[in-house]
């Protein structure tokens, strides 16, 4: 590191320009991550938050989804008797709007037995007439404990507020698994379990199989959720693409200052310099680039976010930042390594002679 | 000091080979200069490539310091190259980004890995490096990049470079080529009294022989051989020829 130490100081400016853009896109690719995962976090933190094993969705023509799947009794009590099953619990998942004063927003009703130790369980309350609101329908409702909403034409009295759950950018709202078939029927469905959550180790296939049904397991379950497919897909190929972009940016850059350097690599080698601490010294110096702009980029989308978060859907966590930035990273020296061709290639014997 | 016996180096040329070293025996002697000269295309620079390890010949003996580097394999010339020769290039090829103390440095982070280890090979570079510098003349100068520096200043360093790992053999490729007769006149002065001071058999590359008098021996090459000739280019040189080697008188 000892040349690039001192080719970063000499030629400062043209590594603070490569610096500034690395930042750039670590700006970018981060906001658009966390924007991604606050996305992702508003249309499926209730579903990952449920609980069990696997989560099973009736089939219709071979495809699972949850906009679609109603199971019926047989079906729960298939699986709730197939051998190695612990529990199986139905949840139902609707989607209306709720009125508290003179505020109406869109909600997800989940219905659910109470008692359950996740979020989900904790938010549901004992009996029909009431509901429990996570903290965004609460925001969005302005109510709170003890307040009446109505939801399809009844009013149920609040009995908690807590948990930050969300399903297809609309807030949670926890009631029995009565109140919610109920509320399904009022609202012209048939009031089926949506999704039943199985806990154990039974032959996920065969009763699956046999019940008509998907078992998938909760992060896999997304796939069924087609929101959420269009909407990260497309964002996911931006990351990807902003994440191509900067090996590209990276790569050109120390490929152009590496030619320009060939001479010296050139006279080095033949004062006996080895390939392999040049390589070294190539890498490090693009490291060096690489973890300074990224680490200012890094700064500013955790600044940033944490000031937009307010009004957007924006998640700040190791998903969203740390993992972005060590991608760009290997990206970028991975860049930066095809223009080792020139160190491994260049030859001593032209350091000799007068047509350097 | 360094033996090239019998050396041979040919280069395709089209479907042909054009041999541009044939059969040159030639000794660089311990604290002695050693010039080399003849007209352009000659091949002379060729045997400062040959003699630096910088490219293996076809045949013949490259003895340095006891080692046959002809039939070593390019990360053991490296190697060699590294610990017991040092090479004044025509241009001074300084690193622009370094000062003229930092050009020497760097000649200890070079990738050792020796019985000294790299920072045994560090150390002793640095502890030479101040004396190098005033030895050349160029202690007051020593926080200057190449662009501050002067032409006879940079060869100066390029010099220093060469000497600071206190290697066996020192081959100096035109070192006059881009100066004035003066400070041509003092490079050649400082490269004699520097190889006899630190006892490296140095030779040096030249078809300028103004400053032949710097020098304790002149083999004169033509055609990539070694000839019996006092005169090239009209240049007379005092000398009888020994062994293949011009002896000045």
């Amino acid at each position: 590191m000892f040349v690039a130490w001192r080719d970063l100081r000499f030629a400062r400016g043209r590594f603070i320009l490569i610096g500034a853009v690395v930042a750039l896109i670590t700006v970018l690719v981060g906001f658009l991550a966390g924007l991604t995962g606050g996305l992702a976090f508003q249309n499926v933190s209730a579903v990952l938050d449920l609980p069990g094993n696997r989560l099973v969705l009736q089939q219709t023509d071979g495809k699972a989804s949850f906009s679609e799947s109603e199971l019926s009794e047989n079906t729960v009590d298939a699986w709730r008797s197939a051998p190695g099953v612990d529990e199986a619990l139905p949840v139902s998942i609707l989607q209306s709007r709720a009125q508290a004063g003179g505020k109406t927003a869109g909600v997800a009703v989940f219905g659910m037995p109470s008692g359950d130790d996740s979020a989900l369980g904790r938010m549901t309350p004992h009996t029909a007439d009431e509901i429990g609101l996570s903290t965004g329908a609460a925001a969005d409702l302005d109510a709170r404990v003890g307040d009446r909403v109505s939801i399809a034409g009844t009013a149920y009295r609040v009995a908690s507020v807590g948990g930050d759950l969300w399903y297809s950018h609309t807030p949670a709202i926890a009631m029995t698994t009565g109140a919610a078939r109920d509320t399904a029927e009022r609202m012209g469905g048939s009031g089926a379990a949506t999704v039943l959550a199985v806990s154990g180790d039974p032959d996920w296939d065969a009763v699956a199989k046999a019940t008509g049904t998907a078992a998938f397991a909760p992060l896999a379950s997304l796939t069924a959720l087609e929101t959420f497919k269009s909407e990260i897909g497309s964002l996911a190929l931006m990351v990807v693409m902003l994440f191509g972009i900067s090996a590209l940016v990276v790569g050109a850059f120390f490929t152009v200052w590496t030619m320009q350097r060939s001479g010296d690599i050139a006279v080095l080698k033949a004062l006996g310099a080895t390939t392999g601490s040049l390589v070294r010294d190539a890498l490090g110096q693009a490291l060096v680039v690489l973890v300074v702009g990224i680490g200012i980029g890094l700064a500013a989308v955790v600044g940033l976010g944490a000031l937009a978060g307010g009004a957007l859907p924006f998640l700040i966590s190791p998903l969203t930042t740390i993992v972005p930035a060590l991608a760009m990273a290997v990206l970028g020296l991975a860049g930066a390594a095809v223009a080792l061709r020139t160190v491994t290639s260049a030859d001593p014997l032209t350091a000799l002679g007068s047509n350097r | 000091m360094i033996t090239l016996d019998n050396v041979t180096l040919t280069f395709p040329d089209g479907a042909s080979r054009v041999t541009a070293v044939d059969a040159v025996t030639l000794h660089g002697r311990a604290g002695r200069v050693t010039g080399i000269t003849g007209p352009s295309g000659s091949g002379k620079s060729s045997i400062l490539a040959i003699a630096g390890t910088l490219i293996r010949p076809d045949s013949g003996r490259v003895i340095i310091d006891g080692v046959d580097a002809a039939g070593l394999s390019r990360d053991e010339a490296t190697a060699l190259r590294r610990s017991r020769i040092g090479i004044v290039f025509q241009q001074s090829n300084l690193l622009p980004s370094l000062t003229a103390r930092e050009q020497l440095q760097v000649m200890g982070e070079l990738g050792d890995r020796g019985a000294r280890g790299p920072r045994g090979v560090r150390r002793a570079v640095r502890g030479r490096v101040d004396d190098l510098l005033d030895a050349v003349g160029l202690s007051d100068q020593a926080d200057r990049r190449p662009a501050q520096l002067s032409g006879g200043q940079r060869q100066r360093v390029s010099i220093a470079r060469a000497l600071v790992r206190e290697p066996r053999v020192l081959l100096v490729d035109e070192p006059t080529s881009a100066l004035d007769q003066e400070r041509g006149a003092a490079i050649m002065e400082l490269i004699g009294r520097l190889s006899r001071e630190l006892d490296t058999a140095t030779l040096l590359v030249t078809h300028d022989l103004a400053h032949s008098a710097a020098l304790d021996e002149l083999v004169t090459v033509v055609d990539g051989r070694v000839v019996d000739g006092a005169a090239v280019d009209g240049a007379a040189v005092d000398g009888a020829v020994v062994d293949g080697a011009l002896e000045i008188r």
